[in-house]
């Protein structure tokens, strides 16, 4: 299948072709909010098209009125210059629209093959599956994406980066010629994205027309021919990336310039907050010793499976310690449940917003309020006046965006939700903020708020903790960094003697510099 | 879109607005038909003492659901509650031979639901075990002890003055069960709809992970709605064996799965997170007219069931196909 469509389908001309599928003049509304606003996107055959944004600016809803999940209200569909609506997602994939997403569910107990086939397997006699037929089209597919997997496999015997190879086999399992990308590179290392490329490469090649979404510059500059910008669901700017700069994409996409990653900041140092002693679990960390400061940014750094976030969740009371002690401003206390945390002023943004940091379904004010009830109520009973005005305050201060404080959490974006998060916890008024991976899969927009931020609450007095494994955020936002290794602390490094490789020596384990 | 300051209203819809669309308003005009329907079927149903008569059929079940009502918003449920009954209706019958008196009866009964209602929430909340599979253990455990104790035997013999809670009136035709279910379904309101613990339950109900991370004590609450449960049922326990005036293994037979019913009958989510107590009164009181009904036109018990059953699958149906009829 995959091979037949190369030929008819490789346009005559490069350049200018006609669009396989174009949005032109789309709107769509949800209730209180405007999340496309007459905007317009053009996927060209052979040409792998950019979708930049920041969270928010309506780059997934672009990609569900594609796929045929959400219906526009306003505007059109064409496919080859034809007007067509896509009402089910079945028929954007009849149309030949297929999406590959950061988490495509696959299963594991199941063979590759029937992996990428379930739901539209060959049939043979009978109306059964033809197994024959399924493994031989699936080794098709796998080989045309140059994936080296035996389809009667069952797919737990497979590594990540196999199994994500089959999550694009069943995307093009189904004839496509608009192939959707949504951050296809996020959990992915750099020998796999590699490997991506190329098969970018090969789809190109196909002629098949790539809507590639990426918060990466580097990857979109490299592999896009085109791009459009989202910004707050309107539509910025498109044309060739060629004539396009770095700069000028950040311009659109943010509105404004970004001139600085991370804010400048002045430390202002106080007295010591937080002790830690001797922290310990009979499995994730041991012997974990520090001291925090008011004032201070103090960066986690280590390899993924480090022990940091064990060792966060043991002291916001989430796990149990085996040992070890805290001491708040003198007084050492117990920490047994988040409860006791969040009472001693020490509160936790976890790396899951969606599971761990908020509770979808219930609206912001009750999901910001929700730590900080003793105050807002009276003996007990609620108090919805000073639930509001507590949730306005704090989510105003930080610039979120919704349509009103009743709004469900679940239906903002990334972005916003985190900022829900940490609305949430600053409205109980703590003394020392963790924040986990806070500005993981988020825009650089995004990311530079939440930076400036932390730098504000720094400069207000507050003790913050950042376990990150981004080594520039690690570098440009701690006064001090802990680097962890097998639930260890590798080493301690003042603003002095932090720099890239120190990090990834302690992270590593390498005790000399490697000779030059 | 420019300005990063905006103001964000505090409410799109007014909660009168959000309330005249709601499920409640559905199962008002249930009610309402059914009404209707019982007073052309049955000459003999608009009769105050016979309307009267007819709150009996749910008052004691209807107590225990606005309690199972918090449980299964939670994400838990209790499937023990009847055999709560019959073993708090066993200990009292067995007191009563005894010569306990009323006062001490009453507190055996209220005794005993507590320490059931504990026993499961200690399995549940410091074992760690799932609740269904808890109460259902102890379904077969409270009432086998039942059975141990009575065999097929019969307490009878209660004191005079213990009838008055199954059997009594405050005022007219208001039975003193009835005023006691609508003073607990007002605390219950209040406690699910008003109070700092409500807002916990949702918040446990709709995702306990989440939760726990926010700083609500997870496994307090959880364990405070078991203990909740068993004292609503040893509560409904006193009722009904003051109305019987009798104790036997078999009291409030498979009641668990009726109070179930009438919990998403009211618009409560078996997955947790969303209903409302209001939603299960007038849930009891669809199902108590639906019953009393059929009785009056002499249908057999084992067709009223399949009323019942056919009732809520379609109320819970409807909603949902004329939505995907709409589009």
């Amino acid at each position: 299948m995959l091979m037949q469509s190369e030929t008819d389908l490789s346009g005559p001309s490069k350049g200018n072709a006609i669009p396989v599928i174009a949005l032109e003049g789309v709107t769509k509304l949800f209730p209180g909010v405007k999340a496309l606003s007459d905007v317009s996107l053009r996927l060209y055959p052979g040409q792998v098209t950019a979708l930049v944004g920041e969270n928010g600016a309506g780059k997934s809803t672009v990609v569900k009125i594609l796929t045929g999940i959400y219906q526009p209200d306003g505007g059109s569909i064409t496919l080859d210059g034809t007007a067509i609506a896509f009402p089910t997602p079945q028929a954007a994939g009849a149309a030949g629209v297929t999406a590959i997403h950061q988490e495509t569910v696959l299963f594991d107990e199941l063979s590759v093959a029937e992996n990428i086939f379930l739901g539209h397997a060959p049939r043979g006699r009978f109306g059964l599956i033809d197994t024959a037929a399924m493994m031989d089209q699936a080794a098709d597919i796998l080989r045309g994406i140059g994936a080296a997997i035996d389809p009667t496999h069952k797919l737990k015997d497979l590594g990540i980066a196999n199994k994500h190879l089959v999550a694009i086999a069943r995307a093009l399992s189904i004839d496509a010629r608009v192939v959707i990308m949504d951050e296809p590179t996020a959990a992915l290392s750099q020998n796999e994205i590699e490997e991506l490329y190329a098969l970018v490469e090969t789809l190109k090649a196909q002629g098949k027309a790539i809507l590639f979404i990426s918060h990466k510059f580097d990857e979109i500059f490299r592999i896009a021919d085109r791009y459009t910008v989202f910004r707050d669901g309107e539509l910025v700017g498109d044309g060739m990336i060629s004539a396009v700069t770095e700069a000028e994409l950040v311009k659109m996409m943010v509105g404004r310039d970004v001139s600085q990653i991370f804010p400048t900041r002045t430390p202002n140092i106080g007295d010591e907050v937080l002790a830690v002693k001797g922290y310990a679990h009979p499995t994730e960390f041991a012997d974990i010793t520090f001291t925090l400061h008011r004032g201070e940014i103090l960066g986690f750094y280590g390899l993924v499976g480090a022990g940091r976030s064990e060792f966060m969740q043991a002291l916001f009371g989430i796990t149990r310690r085996s040992g070890g002690t805290t001491t708040i401003d003198g007084t050492t206390i117990d920490i047994r449940s988040p409860a006791d945390a969040v009472a001693n002023g020490i509160v936790y943004v976890p790396e899951d917003r969606g599971r761990q940091g908020t509770i979808g379904a219930l609206p912001i004010f009750q999901n910001v309020t929700l730590p900080s009830l003793g105050r807002t109520s009276h003996s007990g009973f609620l108090r919805l006046a000073e639930e509001f005005k507590l949730a306005r305050d704090y989510t105003e201060r930080l610039d979120l965006r919704a349509a009103s404080l009743d709004t469900p959490v679940g239906n903002l974006s990334g972005g916003n939700q985190q900022k829900v998060v940490i609305a949430k916890w600053l409205a109980t008024q703590p003394k020392v903020i963790i924040l986990d991976e806070p500005t993981k899969g988020i825009d650089i927009g995004s990311k530079a708020a939440v930076h400036a931020f932390m730098a504000e609450l720094a400069a207000q007095g507050l003790a913050v903790i950042m376990v990150s494994s981004e080594i520039p955020e690690v570098l440009g936002m701690s006064d001090r960094v802990i680097v962890m290794r097998e639930g260890r602390m590798a080493a301690e490094l003042d603003a002095d003697d932090m720099t890239p490789e120190t990090l990834v020596r302690h992270a590593a384990g390498i005790k000399e510099a490697p000779p030059c | 879109m420019t300005d990063r300051t905006r103001f964000i209203p505090d409410r799109l819809q007014s909660p009168l607005e959000r309330h005249l669309k709601s499920w409640e308003s559905l199962l008002i005009l249930v009610a309402v038909a059914v009404f209707i329907a019982n007073s052309f079927a049955s000459p003999y149903f608009l009769n105050a003492w016979n309307l009267s008569d007819a709150t009996f059929n749910f008052t004691e079940k209807a107590m225990i659901a606005l309690a199972m009502a918090l449980l299964i918003i939670s994400g838990e449920i209790d499937l023990s509650v009847a055999s709560i009954i019959a073993l708090a209706s066993t200990a009292m019958g067995a007191a009563v031979q005894f010569g306990v008196d009323t006062p001490g009866l009453v507190l055996i009964g209220l005794g005993v639901g507590l320490i059931c209602g504990a026993f499961n929430g200690f399995l549940v909340t410091v074992m760690g075990l799932p609740s269904i599979v808890v109460t259902i253990g102890t379904m077969s455990l409270f009432r086998g002890i039942s059975y141990i104790m009575l065999g097929d035997q019969a307490y009878r013999g209660y004191p005079p003055d213990f009838a008055f809670f199954g059997q009594g009136y405050v005022f007219w035709v208001i039975s003193f069960e009835f005023v006691l279910f609508a003073i607990l379904a007002v605390i219950h309101a209040i406690l699910l709809h008003k109070t700092n613990f409500g807002r916990a339950v949702y918040a446990i109900g709709n995702n306990p992970t989440g939760a726990l991370f926010s700083g609500i004590r997870v496994a307090r609450v959880k364990f405070i709605l078991f203990l909740l449960a068993g004292l609503m049922a040893g509560i409904a326990a006193i009722c009904l064996t003051s109305r019987l005036g009798s104790t036997r293994p078999s009291i409030a037979f498979g009641w668990e799965l009726e109070i179930v019913t009438m919990v998403v009958l009211g618009g409560v989510s078996i997955l947790g997170g969303s209903g409302s107590i209001l939603g299960v009164v007038i849930a009891a009181f669809v199902m108590g007219l639906v019953t009393f009904g059929l009785g009056l036109l002499n249908v057999p018990g084992i067709v009223m069931s399949i009323v019942i059953g056919a009732l809520l699958i379609s109320v819970i149906a409807l909603p949902r196909l004329w939505q995907t009829w709409r589009g």
